[in-house]
């Protein structure tokens, strides 16, 4: 069974459409890459997932249940984490305090504040910093952390490595196999196309709100990949 | 030693603005909400004090058991039903709609309790003072009022920086988008900020019974009074309104010290003279 | 074509079936107006005269709060002001009462000027406060100035009073015609910067205020212009105001629920950020106190709650609701008062 099952999905931002039909899938402890250019709706589609977009169709199946009206606060009870856009760290809040708000829902697994540490030890060493005292990649570490505080079944990933220097993004990337050995599925979007490839089991292609090409990382072509990519 | 007498009253009085203003401070904080009806909110907190006083026969200081949580429970149904309707990008709609509150509210009280003015029994307490020296001596109950002030700050301070709900406030202060995403429901934590500024301004209502003659129209005054205790503080900080606090009781009773006519004159103009000269206050936090 | 075809042509375009309407019709109230005075009672007549200091401050407490983004709730200070001029310019200083009324709108603006300074440190909500705390300095300053008579305020001597006219009923018509040329002259200046460049300007400036947090320069003149412009004419309706009342003192003069919550109730029942909302808010405020008339402060419970459910319910006003139903714009402006809700569902 399908962990999340995503029907049809229409969203956008008030006389704005932004997604028009989108069916996606994922597995149980699948890991799934969107990409697409930029507006494509991929941010747009994740927000939707969280439940931090109100105005969209509500035909998202979460385990069996559909989240689609569910408010961002209880979406992630059912255990879906986002590690949003830009980070997004809470800036008055230390490294450590950043992550315990991820742990805020109390849910039940395998992640604690020693798991992420050992997962990226650099954080325990700064733990009592400001969150946004860290370097880019730092932050984004804290960010991630702070999503698997959550215990969740499904991660969703904004553009984890946007700005980052590629040795950074290669750290940031090193951490997947250990999120993935817990059976957590994840979905990423990402606009790095050879590191979507790599990582993940299938990938979306969006383009202008729809998806325009969807398959495993080695069935589909350079070629088609630029055709759904830029629409040509 | 008549002025030095007059600056310990000053700082004592500034307890109670300080407990004015840390409402007001926590509910900006936390949800950018400035509630013109706080004033309002304190004066009914006397009432309900006095309610209970004179119906249960408790003292006034007893009577916290129940006004405070009577108090925390409409701040939390107030927040939940009227006010998170009113938060958006529009700076409009709450600050009218808590207008109005505090307008509905004043007239109210005017109808259940009549413009007569009323006190709450300070018994023995409002009697009692303790000589520090010859000339200097303070009054018992300015002192409680000023440690129960000091008490309130520093619980606050607990709740903000040592709690779990603390975390979520200061998180919700940063960010109100992205604590979504942590499991914190808004609206309840909303609610919530909301029902522990109430149970403050429970505390600093009843010292303001004891203290002084009240009636339904005195609310605004208090509101101003808190507000410049936070203004003057710098926003974003609880000893800083403290300080606040203090800072305008001292200017007060100096003024009235010269004339009574100018107590209150006194404290409004030195806060527009910090205002002019200081306008982020004199703890500002460094970043807004 | 010429240009000035071409600005006839454009305003043509601007103007509405319904705004020609209203015009003609405006035209035809402006003339029953003129005519009360020669045939309706006394009572009717100081009835008329409130209604006109009402809809002018509630134009002025709308030009700043739906247009200019400045939300006060510190009018009283420059009505009471106001009030507190006429008797000093025309009992010290000799001026004739009904120049004293205009005069006392001058020094107000003039007052109003540091005061701006001042309060525009503060932001959004805390400079409504900070609006409110200059109002109680002015309330509790006049408190002490024992020649104005203190706390307990002073009346106007008969011998000003007969400067205004010399029987009755001739100050009582001086004092209308007065009222209904102030309450005239708010509406065409409110309409007259709207449809001036700087009416633009404005608008802009109030939704683009929570979004930059900070004030350009020239945000900064047009905010400041527009405060001191309302300022002076609530002066001047101060003026009016105590004119008619014969007697001023600090209580009565500096005013939060008569100055201020009023109209502002007045302002957001009937429709802020239109011109036409403060007029039909002013009836409506007229209609309810006239019904509760015998149950004292309760008029101003219902007002409040009245204003509240407004604000979350119809928060463009009776006036909105009526001109979006029927598509009615008298005035031919255009203002629309946008909410967004950050909350989760």
């Amino acid at each position: 069974m399908n962990i999340l099952d995503v029907k049809n999905l229409t969203a956008g931002y008030g006389d704005f459409q932004a997604l028009f039909g989108i069916n996606l899938e994922i597995g149980q402890g699948e890991t799934v890459a969107i990409i697409g250019s930029n507006g494509a709706g991929k941010s747009t589609f994740l927000k939707s997932v969280a439940g931090l977009l109100i105005e969209h169709s509500d035909d998202i199946v979460f385990k069996g249940e559909n989240i689609g009206t569910l408010p961002a606060h209880k979406v992630v009870k059912r255990g879906i984490a986002l590690v949003p856009e830009g980070r997004r760290l809470f800036p008055s809040l230390s490294v450590e305090e950043n992550l315990l708000m991820g742990g805020y829902n109390k849910r039940k697994g395998p992640w604690n504040l020693e798991r992420i540490y050992s997962l990226f030890p650099i954080l325990k060493e700064k733990r009592r910093n400001p969150g946004t005292a860290l370097s880019g990649g730092q932050q984004q570490m804290v960010a991630i952390g702070r999503g698997l505080m959550s215990n969740p079944d499904l991660l969703l990933c904004d553009e984890i490595s946007l700005g980052l220097a590629p040795t950074t993004v290669k750290d940031i990337y090193d951490a997947l196999p250990t999120i993935q050995k817990d059976g957590t599925a994840v979905l990423l979007v990402e606009q790095d196309i050879n590191r979507a490839l790599s990582v993940s089991d299938r990938i979306y292609c969006f383009q202008e709100g729809r998806v325009s090409l969807e398959g495993k990382p080695d069935a589909v072509s350079r070629e088609e990949i630029k055709a759904a990519y830029f629409g040509m | 030693m008549e002025w030095v007498n007059t600056v310990v009253q000053g700082v004592l009085l500034g307890g109670l603005y300080a407990m004015f203003a840390t409402g007001l401070s926590l509910m900006f904080g936390i949800m950018r909400l400035v509630n013109i009806a706080h004033g309002d909110f304190i004066i009914l907190g006397a009432y309900l004090g006095l309610v209970v006083v004179t119906t249960l026969g408790l003292s006034p200081l007893l009577s916290l058991i129940i006004v405070l949580p009577v108090m925390f429970m409409i701040g939390y149904v107030l927040q939940r039903v009227l006010l998170n309707r009113t938060l958006g990008t529009d700076i409009l709609p709450p600050l009218l709609v808590t207008f109005g509150l505090s307008i509905i509210l004043q007239n109210i009280l005017l109808e259940v309790f009549s413009a007569d003015t009323q006190k709450l029994p300070a018994g023995e307490l409002g009697l009692s003072s303790i000589t520090v020296t010859g000339d200097l001596s303070i009054g018992v109950l300015p002192l409680i009022t000023f440690l129960v002030s000091v008490a309130v700050i520093g619980g606050l301070q607990f709740l903000f920086y040592r709690t779990e709900l603390g975390r979520a406030f200061r998180a919700t202060s940063d960010d109100q988008e992205t604590v979504r995403l942590m499991g914190v429901g808004n609206s309840h934590i909303f609610g919530l900020a909301m029902a522990i500024a109430m149970a403050v301004v429970a505390v600093a209502g009843i010292f303001l019974a004891l203290k002084t003659n009240f009636d339904p129209t005195i609310g605004p005054a208090r509101l101003l009074y808190g507000f410049e205790a936070v203004i003057i503080g710098g926003l974003g900080s609880l000893w800083g309104t403290l300080v606040g606090g203090i800072i305008l009781g001292v200017a007060q009773a100096i003024g009235a010290q010269i004339d009574p006519g100018w107590q209150i004159l006194a404290g409004h103009l030195v806060f527009l003279i910090i205002l002019i000269f200081r306008p982020r206050g004199l703890f500002p936090r460094s970043v807004d | 074509m010429s240009a000035i075809e071409q600005m006839e042509k454009y305003s043509v375009a601007r103007s509405t079936t319904a705004s020609k309407g209203a015009a003609v019709v405006s035209a035809f109230i402006l003339i029953v107006l003129i005519s009360v005075p020669f045939w309706a009672a006394r009572s009717d007549l100081r009835t008329v005269v409130e209604f006109a200091y009402y809809l002018s401050l509630a134009q002025m407490w709308n030009l700043l709060a739906g247009y200019a983004g400045l939300v006060s709730v510190g009018q009283q200070a420059f009505v009471g002001l106001g009030g507190y001029m006429l008797f000093v310019l025309a009992i010290y200083l000799n001026v004739p009462p009904i120049a004293a009324v205009f005069l006392s709108g001058g020094i107000v603006a003039l007052i109003a000027i540091p005061t701006a300074l001042t309060v525009f440190r503060l932001r959004g909500a805390y400079f409504a406060i900070g609006t409110w705390v200059v109002a109680e300095v002015f309330r509790l300053g006049f408190a002490q100035i024992s020649v104005l008579g203190g706390g307990s305020g002073q009346s106007l001597p008969a011998t000003i009073v007969r400067e205004i006219g010399s029987g009755r009923s001739e100050r009582e018509m001086i004092i209308y015609f007065t009222a209904l040329f102030i309450a005239v002259l708010s509406v065409g200046i409110v309409y007259w910067l709207l449809r001036s460049k700087h009416g633009l300007a404005l608008t802009a400036i109030r939704d683009s205020e929570p979004a930059s947090g900070s004030l350009g320069v020239n945000m900064f003149k047009t905010k400041l212009s527009v405060y001191v412009l309302a300022a002076g004419v609530t002066g001047v309706v101060g003026g009016l105001i105590f004119l008619q009342k014969l007697r001023i003192s600090p209580e009565a003069a500096f005013s939060v629920q008569d100055w201020t919550a009023a109209v502002i109730f007045i302002v957001v029942i009937g429709g802020i950020g239109t011109i036409e909302g403060p007029i039909l808010g002013t009836l409506i405020y007229f209609v309810l106190r006239g019904l509760l008339a015998d149950y004292g402060s309760v008029y101003m419970i219902v007002l409040g709650i009245v204003a509240v459910v407004v604000m979350l319910k119809a928060p463009q006003g009776v006036w909105g609701l009526l001109a979006n139903k029927y598509n009615l714009y008298l005035f031919p402006l255009r203002r629309r008062l946008d909410r967004k809700n950050d909350l989760e569902r």
